[in-house]
């Protein structure tokens, strides 16, 4: 090792304890200080936090997401009154044809966006970052087949298969559950993005001071994977998770939109997206209630995501 | 660069794309053939005899292995299909995709019917778009730090998280039914009248080309303010260019690059933004096709089409690959 190298072993983060706190008191203090991001954050918690308690929650307001209320309609199937039959007693109005309480299935719908969401941008991370470290720290045979893999799914009808997968797997495990197969589906088309820059970033530490240092005192690839390519990767794939969920819950309000997706009578912000295209033009209230849902947990979660990037990636520009 | 070079390039591109096409119709062909749902059962009729249902499966070519079924599908876009023999039998010509039973057409012809709309849709919106977040993405790194610079990047914002149906929706609810000013579905050929074609593709192209344009109007952003700050710029200035052809001349070369690499990763999602407009527009394209398929089980139907979109991607991954080495001289060395 030459001396050029030797202040790269000393300042690199070999024992990243002691940097840690500090760190981690900065990111917070940026990401406070982006009041667009953090608007972003308090409404994914909100949402959350309203997507776990649902069931108590409308068992407390006496309403439900199943329950037929024919009497809310008019003899048409529509909606009878004022904002497609919004009143006290229905929030948000009902839905054309049966009359169930649209407040009631809008805040239900959040559980299976937000589990298919969160589920496939986990199953996503997985894949992507295993595969990503592999590929950057093994090199060789490996990094060509992963890269190439990478470069084929990158460019994929994704959707077009999506669509194909989600009606065909149910005939094939008619009892699996519907939201298991999107977060598999959906996930295992996203884990592309997060390979490639895992694998660049895993090939740049496998080359720092700290990395050679540690395989010079004889550390083992295992050892070196987990105690020093992993936690400097940890920001990275932090960042890029976040960033991911918007378009895992876009995917699956897409696919449900569709007709592939959730099934009735589980609600689905996309599905009920779908059902309100015959509607919209004498009902567009049953359009715009679960359309701003969906639009307002992905604005949030892109908000969050890219003031979370600036705040945890120091080599992207502050704004 | 010579003609070496360029040989040397374009065959290994085109191994690898005939290497891709052969894996992704592997697969698709795996799990479609691979499941329970067989098309000989519906084609069966009631009462089945096991006898008839061999018939069927015979006559469709399912009584052979996996491989094999691979391999005849394979052969058949080369040279077309026979299926069954003497009267009864059908021919489906090169390039055979396979064969619907349930609506007794080739594959490809029903394909070629439905494609040309969506096509239309497709590469009308892809123009808008990239004409449209270049141009934004260009004027907000001019004007930065101007209310115009972040209105543009709010918009974008905005632009990457609406879901396409959602927009498409309330501009029908907005432009066709409360204004009247363009028709709300339906699709005209561009043989029968280019203008009406135009008129209802309008607003099909501005949803799906406004959401995805939001997207290279951060990207150019980003990349023309780089560009902008380079050296090469700055020499631009310094031999008394007028700041509009530092921007036009110089820098938007530069960014191009990026914009075209992104481009070609973002074909598919082209395509899939082509089917839910085409559901959101009721528009008789091959998305509709497919969700047809999908929900009448047509499973040759569902793998043909799964397969030609896999080779339109990657066929037009090929051609950004060339346009790029023709704005990029680095990547011809």
């Amino acid at each position: 090792m030459t001396l050029d190298h030797a202040d790269e072993l000393v300042a690199a983060p070999s024992s990243p304890g002691a940097a840690r706190p500090a760190r981690r008191e900065t990111w917070w203090r940026v990401l406070r200080r982006d009041r667009f991001a953090f608007t972003g954050l308090l409404v994914v918690v909100g949402y959350v936090v309203v997507a776990l308690t649902a069931p108590l929650f409308l068992g407390w307001l006496g309403v439900d997401p199943y329950t037929y209320h024919l009497d809310a309609l008019d003899e048409n199937g529509a909606p009878a009154g004022w904002g497609g039959g919004i009143s006290a007693e229905h929030w948000f109005g009902v839905e054309p044809l049966t009359g169930r309480d649209l407040f009631a299935i809008v805040v239900m719908g959040s559980r299976a966006s937000l589990a298919v969401g969160l589920g496939a941008t986990a199953v996503a991370v997985l894949v992507g970052a295993t595969l990503g470290v592999l590929a950057g720290y093994a090199g060789g045979w490996v990094d060509v087949l992963v890269s190439r893999i990478v470069d084929v799914l990158l460019g994929f009808p994704a959707l077009v298969f999506m669509i194909a997968l989600g009606a065909i797997i149910p005939l094939r495990f008619p009892h699996s559950p519907r939201i298991l197969i999107l977060v598999l589906v959906i996930g295992l088309f996203g884990w592309t993005s997060i390979a490639r820059v895992v694998r660049a970033q895993s090939l740049t530490l496998r080359s720092l001071g700290f990395v050679r240092a540690s395989r010079g005192l004889g550390a083992g690839s295992g050892h070196i994977v987990l105690r020093h390519v992993l936690p400097n990767l940890a920001a990275t794939v932090v960042v890029f998770a976040t960033i991911s969920v918007p378009g895992a819950i876009g995917s699956e309000a897409a696919l449900s939109f569709l007709g592939v997706g959730v099934q009735p009578p589980t609600p689905s912000w996309g599905r009920s997206i779908g059902d309100a295209v015959t509607w919209f033009s004498s009902d567009p209230m049953y359009l715009v209630f679960p359309g701003l849902a969906l639009f307002g947990i992905t604005l949030a979660f892109n908000a969050f995501g890219d003031g979370l990037r600036d705040a945890l990636d120091p080599r992207a520009v502050r704004r | 660069m010579n003609a070496r070079h360029v040989l040397r390039f374009l065959t290994t591109r085109v191994a690898t794309v005939v290497l891709v096409l052969a894996v992704v119709s592997f697969l698709t062909y795996a799990v479609f053939v691979l499941l329970p749902a067989n098309p000989a059962a519906a084609a069966c009729g009631k009462p089945c005899t096991p006898e008839r249902l061999a018939t069927a499966q015979a006559f469709m070519g399912l009584d052979k292995g996996p491989l094999q079924q691979w391999w005849d599908f394979v052969v058949g876009i080369f040279t077309g299909r026979t299926f069954g023999t003497g009267a009864a039998a059908i021919h489906c010509p090169a390039p055979c995709l396979g064969y619907s039973f349930q609506l007794r057409e080739p594959v490809t012809t029903l394909i070629a019917a439905r494609f040309p709309v969506t096509a239309s849709i497709a590469i009308g919106a892809a123009i808008l778009w990239l004409v449209i977040g270049v141009f934004a993405g260009t004027v907000a790194a001019v004007r930065r730090g101007t209310a115009l610079d972040r209105g543009l990047m709010v918009a974008a914002v905005t632009g990457v998280s609406a879901p396409s149906y959602l927009v498409g929706l309330l501009g029908i609810l907005l432009f066709g039914f409360t204004l009247d000013m363009v028709p709300v579905s339906g699709y005209v050929p561009f043989a029968t009248s280019p203008v009406d074609w135009a008129w209802h593709l309008v607003l099909p192209w501005c949803v799906l080309a406004l959401l995805s344009a939001a997207i290279y109007a951060r990207l150019t952003r980003a990349q023309m303010i780089e560009a902008l700050g380079s050296d090469y710029a700055r020499t631009a200035r310094a031999k008394g260019l007028p700041e509009r052809r530092v921007v036009t001349r110089h820098a938007l070369r530069n960014v191009t690059i990026p914009i075209i690499t992104l481009f070609g990763l973002d074909l598919g999602v082209l395509l899939g933004g082509a089917v839910i407009t085409e559901k959101v527009f009721s528009m008789p394209g091959m998305g509709a096709l497919l969700l047809d398929a999908v929900s009448t089980t047509d499973l040759p139907l569902v793998v043909g089409i799964t397969v030609f979109s896999a080779a339109l991607i990657v066929v037009a991954n090929l051609v950004v690959d060339l346009v790029y080495g023709v704005l990029d001289p680095r990547v011809r060395a």
